[in-house]
């Protein structure tokens, strides 16, 4: 019980940080925002990596080992391609 | 002691998280900032294969490769236009991710020691089920519909649609409480994740058209909150801060979008628009009173304005014309002296700030482009606004009669300005079904054609003469 209020204070005070820092990206940089959140939502990939690591039973190495590709699309497809938009804004 | 290391590792990659996305309030600084976000999650990535759990890497490394260049193609590859449906499909890939691993977890619980509590595991493991799969489903069909190609972007009703998705919520309900009080009952997981994909499904497909932008924007968010209940499963602290961080952005996104349409989430998600009855038809506004002009005629507006906005739509990048436009302002700033800048209304695009990308694509300056709300109360000293592909977002009777669809809905007040000149196809409607009365305006012409091609040609006779 304890370490659940502990991680529901971090979960409380995590969304706190996140309305603070955003609501200050301007309109512009939306897009951008939405596909690089994307990305670090494919933070997921590290329970996927310790699934399909651990192998305790072949269906969990085959659940973790999707879990793997689809988080890894997320995280490497969306830091790559708001990379690509972000410096269409940045050259002059 | 490795425990210490790692979760010390996890807070600087959360820390580089939250920098990250705080230089995206600049675009000076955006790159940096995507960049720092993309090392935190190096690092929480790289430290997590030491874990002690781990005893064979092929499968990570597999998964990596694949998942790694399937990313990279649809980055490199992704046409600027087509971002919407790009970003739709990649949170519904965050949902299954969610799904999948919070599965595994309460395979793995049945058979191993956990960290945290076993109750805290099988209540967030639920979570991860449902807000997963909805994720998951949703996006599927929101990119189905952005898509077009197999199936329509427009709204999908069918009779009773609101009592079956409240019967699924509640079956969701129930099977989450079985699986609660029995966790062994595994394969009560994966009927939840089915019956939450139905829903997930149902839910998206009464939405279509200009809501598609809130749709995104909330699927953005659950794909965060269900990392959030991941982090629960696993008691992982760094899937707790960057889902939450990633729902908070959604969440705001969304609202944004709502406001920017004069709608509640809950009429954008469940409502539907329909012209009110008694309301002014095409014939009434329009009959006699629409000038038509030629590209010619509005080259010599444009030989003595001072001052002009142009407002694009979602039909200016259908037509492929951005860089056209572009050739367009930079001749009349470079040639003729104007001022020229872009006023971009919230949900011009198919995605919060798609517009934006779709100029910067075209190389458009960033200082040119104006939000709404900082460019309306200077519109009355405007000599010409150009309205390419745009109808609803500036449609004065927003203003001037509440019993519209649209009515309360902030537009870009075009029709204060001097002159306005519309390029469009023909005087058909916009996503809400009403005519336009700025279309029939004393100050209003017509450019009637393609986009793209009457553009250029405005743009020779500009050169002409």
């Amino acid at each position: 019980m304890e370490a659940f209020v502990v991680a529901l204070t971090i979960f409380v005070l995590a969304i706190f940080v996140g309305f603070e820092v955003i609501t200050k990206v301007p309109p512009t940089l939306h897009t951008p925002l939405m596909s690089g959140s994307n990305a670090i939502s494919g933070i997921t990939v590290i329970g996927a990596i310790l699934s399909a690591g651990t192998k305790l039973t072949t269906l969990t190495t085959v659940l973790g080992f999707l879990a793997v590709v689809f988080a890894t699309i997320n995280v490497v497809g969306g830091f790559m391609v708001t990379h690509r938009m972000l410096e269409m804004f940045r050259r002059k | 002691m490795r425990e210490v290391v790692i979760n010390l590792t996890y807070l600087l990659a959360s820390a580089m998280f939250v920098f990250g996305l705080k230089g995206l309030t600049h675009p000076r600084s955006a790159v940096r900032g995507n960049l720092t976000g993309a090392v935190g999650m190096l690092l929480a990535i790289a430290v997590t294969l030491f874990d002690q759990r781990i005893i064979g890497f092929e499968m990570i490394i597999a998964g990596a490769i694949v998942g790694g260049l399937i990313g990279a193609v649809f980055a490199i590859k992704i046409q600027m236009t087509a971002m919407p449906q790009m970003v739709a499909l990649f949170n519904g890939f965050g949902g299954a991710a969610s799904v999948l691993v919070a599965g595994a977890a309460l395979i793995e619980s049945g058979l191993v020691d956990i960290t945290g509590s076993m109750t805290q595991l099988v209540v967030a493991t639920v979570a991860s089920g449902i807000i997963g799969s909805v994720t998951f489903w949703g996006s599927l069909i929101a990119f189905l519909k952005l898509w077009e190609k197999l199936i329509p972007g427009g709204a999908i009703h069918f009779p009773g649609q609101q009592v079956v998705n409240a019967l699924l919520a509640v079956v969701c309900v129930v099977l989450g409480a079985l699986i609660i009080i029995d966790p062994t009952q595994i394969s009560l997981y994966w009927i939840l994740a089915l019956v939450a994909g139905v829903m997930g499904i149902l839910l998206t497909i009464p939405i279509g058209g200009a809501d598609m932008p809130v749709v995104i924007a909330l699927l953005n968010s659950y794909s965060g909150l269900a990392a959030t209940a991941t982090g629960f499963v696993l008691s992982n602290n760094v899937l707790i801060i960057a889902g939450s961080l990633v729902g908070a952005s959604g969440l705001i996104l969304t609202s944004i979008m709502c406001k920017a349409m004069n709608r509640s989430l809950a009429n954008v998600l469940f409502g539907t628009l329909a012209p009110a009855e008694g309301s002014a038809t095409a014939d009434e506004v329009y009959a006699g009173k629409v000038k038509a002009a030629s590209p010619e005629e509005v080259a010599m507006l444009f030989d003595t304005a001072q001052r002009v906005v142009i407002v694009p739509g979602y039909g200016m990048a259908v037509a492929q014309a951005q860089h056209v436009v572009r050739d367009l302002a930079n001749f009349l700033t470079s040639q003729k002296g104007a001022v020229v800048e872009y006023a971009i209304h919230p949900v011009a695009g198919r995605m919060p700030g798609h517009m934006n990308v779709l100029l910067a694509e075209a190389n458009v300056e960033y200082d040119q482009l104006k939000e709404m709300d900082e460019i309306n109360p200077t519109l009355e000293t405007v000599d010409v606004a150009m309205v390419i592909g745009a109808n609803d977002v500036v449609n004065p009777v927003a203003r001037t009669d509440p019993k519209s669809p649209i009515a309360g809905m902030p537009i870009i007040d075009v029709d204060k300005c001097r002159t306005v000149v519309i390029v469009k196809r023909s005087l058909s409607p916009g996503f809400a079904g009403i005519p336009n009365p700025l279309f029939a305006a004393d100050n209003t012409l017509m450019m009637f054609g393609d986009g793209k091609k009457a553009l250029l040609e405005l743009l020779s006779a500009l050169k002409e003469g």
